[in-house]
């Protein structure tokens, strides 16, 4: 409760700042109560600003996981990477060939496997494409705090 | 604690020493492996809470709390694989701001329209929604409350919620959001087969030698099957991908065939394909003469928007569905005007490209599986489409077979398992009846032990109908369950906001999170969620999946179910029946909608002790609730195609596809040998109709509602992104799921960019002429738009896109077309 007293507070203030451009619908009662959402504070009437373009941190070391079977997140940007039916830029730093040359975590042996749990010579076709389950962090501070905890041994 | 390796090592020295002198030290003073019951973790299968394919993990907990989950290895939809969403569940219940009161909006100690939302207890809650709703029935009627629903409730809530608005309130305005996403195929499904849900299976991916996506990302949204197809695809060299979009975006990375079309267009597509095979004498005669009649479609009809609209007023046969008999002869002469000239013209698509992708269909030798969701299904002519790619399979018999396979995508993780075969629709109920057939409403009344005529004939309001009554103040008291309407629905500044703030009306929201539509209601109502609830799942493959409760909700939460039986306690039987039907069933008389509906001796027949230790649900009710209304629902459907296993198997197996006969599940409906519903000797029988023949139904193209123009010079295309989950009021709150996109960008070509002097990052406003928003531009990610179309995905709050969005639909589905419209976008 104490968070909800605490946006009640903050409407007052945010209210006035969030009326970036003029309104065009023509409800006269439009209220949220005080109460946030992901949008924030701002009424849902009006036209907000657009937050700023967030950037892909460019390199940093590799980000924590919170368990044991958590994937990797890329520490890195990833623009104007070559994924095709060609070619698969992600494989030439993070393939078990190339990962210790290029200081890249190496891919999991899970993606080895086939759907029936065979362990093949190269990575299974069904894993080809790393971003389905691998994606970039932005340089954004997260709109709500999560309270997810560790378990013990990885705090 | 963090370690450094100097740390380590003291602690090692500590551990040895304690170990030397008998002690044991904590866990934490050691970098060993710490007993087995330290590190124990409790896992459990689950299925996903996210999109229609319906993988299933294994969620692990400690301490009440979810601390893990993982891909699932013994599911045989996902193999252990999950997809970033997927991996991230363990997050998705953890965000600080979850609701744990009702909070109603007050002035004064009062219910105020106009006043905060201050905190009330569940008993205050209940009071002046069970006040709102019975003057608003004593004043008009049972068509002045209304509910909508989700594809995201499970199979009880969906079936709970349900009975108590067709049977307890008497009234059809009940309705699913499934009703934006799956209306169509619906539609589709039974006006070609006559029952609803795919033929075919997963089991399709490993077969097919050819795959077409019609309009569907799925490298996007259905990326678990999306590895299914890639696996295919890489591993048999001859494997075919072609990819049918108004835009590249991410499932152009493993084509072969790449097509990007003029929006609406896809009709006359696919009609080109049903020509190219009569005109190359590719049609399967054998197939067709024993099991297809040919019809025609009724045109003209209209786009869905209310009736004073002058497009409306303009049709010749506004909402009609009518379908009249056609001979081949009459069908061929159909189709010709569709050649290969006609139709790049048309369509922007080269003749090469299409005649590649036809040839798939024609060649007898080539098992293809057409793949499609919301670009068929959010259209104008969205029954019309799903029919005509059933055509073109019916055509070549390419159909029931592993590997030919027309396959009709869902959206939700229930949108099957709940909103359809429960029948949440405004016009359904359990296993394919509707409210408007006699006999169908018998059959339910009889299962739920109700006097003939309680459930109405007349189909309720559908989800667009509903915001359009909100406004005009026909429907009074209304709550929306599970689903963020404010967010999603289309023309949200015309159609959505002024429903929910008019005076005259009491909107309550019930929601783990505070979302837009909570925002915008009377009363929030905190909720449990996923495996805070015990439940189960409807995947799109007709696989049924169950999962137990886990962990206890967060403290002040309960299920959407608690919340609908709860309120229905708050009612007599002569609070909401007329004196005639009460007069019919008089034992019923002076109980309550709770009594006559849900103890029953058939929701109630199940008791404690076959409940799990954690069933807060059951504990509460004092009864199996959850195994007592789904036995009671399951009723619907044994015998007569819809069959459901025994409740407690589903707890033991990664699921099972409906029909399940005798304990076998089935793979290939309509197919002999595969469905226990074929009679031997058919080959092929499908069985909806009544004289077990598949309709091949022609329509024309016919122009969208809405077109760029000379102001408003854009189409817009709204959407789905990989890491959010429809309006993001979960992975929103996953910090990694934010920062992998944090906010909705208007896709743009760069000539686009240019000619409007916008360079990547721009802050830019997007008008069309029934609302504005702002975000910025990007002229070179995921999604590569062709110059005259944008693409703006819908997950974002901050930006609400469907502001912009026209309220048009399918006027035989009632699904919106969230996928044209026209904008014009100018730099800030």
């Amino acid at each position: 409760m104490k968070q909800f007293l605490t946006v009640l507070l903050a409407a007052g203030a945010m209210l006035s700042a969030s009326v970036q451009s003029a309104e065009i619908a023509e409800i006269d009662n439009v209220n949220n109560g005080g109460v946030a959402s992901l949008r924030g504070i701002t009424e849902l009437d009006v036209t907000r600003k657009a937050d700023a373009m967030k950037r892909v941190e460019r390199d940093r070391n590799p980000i924590d996981r919170d368990y044991v079977y958590q994937p990797p997140l890329i520490p890195h940007q990833t623009r104007h990477y070559e994924m095709s039916l060609n070619a698969n830029k992600c494989l030439s730093c993070h393939s078990w060939k190339y990962a210790g040359e290029m200081g890249a975590t190496k891919i999991s042996v899970t993606h080895y496997q086939t759907r029936e749990g065979q362990v093949l010579s190269d990575v299974s076709p069904r894993r080809y494409f790393c971003l389905q389950c691998h994606v970039t962090q932005a340089d954004a501070t997260p709109l709500i705090k999560n309270n997810f905890r560790r378990v013990e041994s990885l705090r | 604690m963090k370690l450094t390796r100097r740390t380590l090592i003291k602690a090692n020295a500590a551990a040895s020493a304690a170990a030397l002198a008998g002690v044991t030290l904590p866990a934490a003073a050691t970098n060993l492996i710490a007993s087995s019951e330290e590190t124990r973790i409790k896992w459990d299968k689950a299925p996903c809470r996210f999109c229609g394919v319906g993988c299933s993990v294994l969620v692990g907990t400690q301490d009440g709390r979810v601390v893990a989950t993982q891909g699932d290895p013994d599911a045989p939809v996902n193999k252990g694989i999950n997809c970033i969403k997927g991996y991230f569940l363990s997050k998705i219940m953890y965000g600080n701001d979850r609701l744990t009161t009702p909070l109603l909006r007050m002035r004064a100690g009062k219910f105020d329209k106009d006043g905060d939302f201050a905190p009330v207890s569940w008993d205050q809650a209940f009071d002046i929604m069970a006040e709102k709703w019975k003057s608003a029935l004593k004043a008009k009627g049972p068509t002045s409350v209304g509910m909508f629903g989700s594809g995201q409730w499970t199979v009880m809530e969906g079936y709970a919620a349900s009975k108590l608005m067709k049977a307890g309130f008497r009234s059809n305005n009940i309705d699913p959001n499934a009703r934006h996403c799956m209306a169509s195929a619906v539609g589709g499904f039974m006006r070609t087969f006559g029952i609803d849900e795919p033929m075919g299976c997963y089991d399709d991916f490993e077969h097919a030698d050819a795959f077409v996506l019609w309009g569907a990302n799925m490298a996007e949204m259905h990326p678990i099957l999306w590895t299914r197809l890639t696996d295919r695809r890489l591993s048999y060299p001859h494997v075919r991908v072609n990819v049918l979009s108004t835009f590249r975006h991410r499932s152009f990375e493993l084509s072969d065939n790449d097509i990007i079309f003029t929006p609406q267009t896809d009709l006359a597509i696919a009609n080109f394909i049903a020509n190219y095979i009569i005109e190359n004498d590719a049609v399967n005669w054998e197939f067709v003469n024993k099991h297809t009649n040919f019809k025609r479609a009724t045109t003209d009809i209209g786009y869905g928007l209310r009736n004073e609209h002058p497009l409306q007023k303009q049709a010749a046969n506004p909402n009609s569905g009518k379908m009249h008999p056609m001979t081949f002869e009459e069908y061929k002469a159909s189709v010709a005007e569709y050649s290969a000239d006609k139709v790049s013209e048309l369509s922007g698509v080269s003749k090469e490209k299409l005649i590649t992708l036809a040839k798939l269909y024609a060649d007898p030798n080539t098992k293809v599986m057409s793949l499609w969701t919301m670009g068929i299904n959010q259209h104008t002519r969205g029954v019309w489409m799903n029919s005509l790619v059933y055509n073109i399979h019916l055509l070549v018999g390419k159909i029931s077979q592993p590997g030919n396979s027309p396959f009709s995508l869902t959206g939700q993780p229930s949108a099957c398992g709940t909103a359809r075969e429960v029948g949440t629709f405004s016009h359904r109920l359990p296993a394919d009846l509707v409210v408007t057939k006699k006999e169908h409403r018998d059959i339910a009344e009889k299962i739920w032990k109700l006097p003939e005529g309680t459930i109405p004939a007349k189909p309720g309001y559908h989800a667009v109908e509903q915001n359009r009554r909100l406004k005009d103040g026909d429907i009074n008291a209304y709550w929306v369950m599970c689903n963020n309407n404010m967010q999603a629905a289309p023309n949200l500044m015309e159609e959505g906001l002024p429903g929910y703030r008019n005076p005259d009306n009491f909107i309550v929201c019930s929601d783990p999170y505070p979302t837009v539509t909570a925002q915008a209601s009377d009363l929030i109502l905190p909720t449990a969620m996923w495996v805070e609830k015990e439940g189960a799942y409807g995947n799109a493959e007709r696989r049924t999946q169950a999962w137990y409760q886990q962990v206890k909700p967060v403290e002040g939460a309960k299920s959407d179910l608690w919340q609908l039986l709860e309120f229905s306690k708050r009612f007599s039987i002569e609070d909401v029946w007329p004196e005639e039907l009460i007069k019919e069933m008089p034992e019923y008389r002076g109980k309550s909608v709770y009594e006559v509906l849900y103890r029953n001796q058939q929701v109630d027949a199940f008791p404690l002790s076959e409940v799990q230790e954690l069933n807060d649900d059951a504990r509460d009710q004092g009864f199996y609730v959850q195994k007592g209304l789904f036995e009671e629902y399951a009723a619907f459907g044994r015998g007569h195609g819809h069959d459901l296993a025994p409740y407690d198997r589903y707890h033991q197996v990664r699921g099972l596809r409906w029909p399940v006969v005798d304990g076998k599940e089935t793979r290939w409906r309509f197919a002999e040998g595969s469905d226990p519903y074929v009679e031997k000797g058919s080959g092929f029988q499908f069985y909806g109709k009544p004289d077990n023949k598949a309709n091949i139904i022609f329509a024309p193209y016919e122009q969208p509602p809405e077109s760029p123009n000379e102001e408003y010079d854009l189409w817009l295309c709204t959407g789905r992104v990989l890491e959010h989950w429809h309006s993001g009021s979960l992975t929103g709150r996953v910090p990694e799921l934010y920062r992998a996109v944090p906010d909705a960008l208007c896709y743009i070509h760069p000539e686009d960019a240019i000619r409007r002097n916008l360079r990547r990052g721009d802050e830019v406003l997007i008008e069309s002429i029934r609302g504005e928003v702002r975000c910025r531009v990007e002229t070179r990610g995921r999604d590569r738009p062709p110059e005259g179309l944008v693409f703006v995905p819908w997950f974002d709050a901050r930006v609400l896109i469907n502001k912009v969005t026209l309220d048009a639909t399918d006027p035989l589905s009632k699904q919106t077309d969230f996928k044209k419209c026209a904008v014009k976008i100018s730099k800030v």
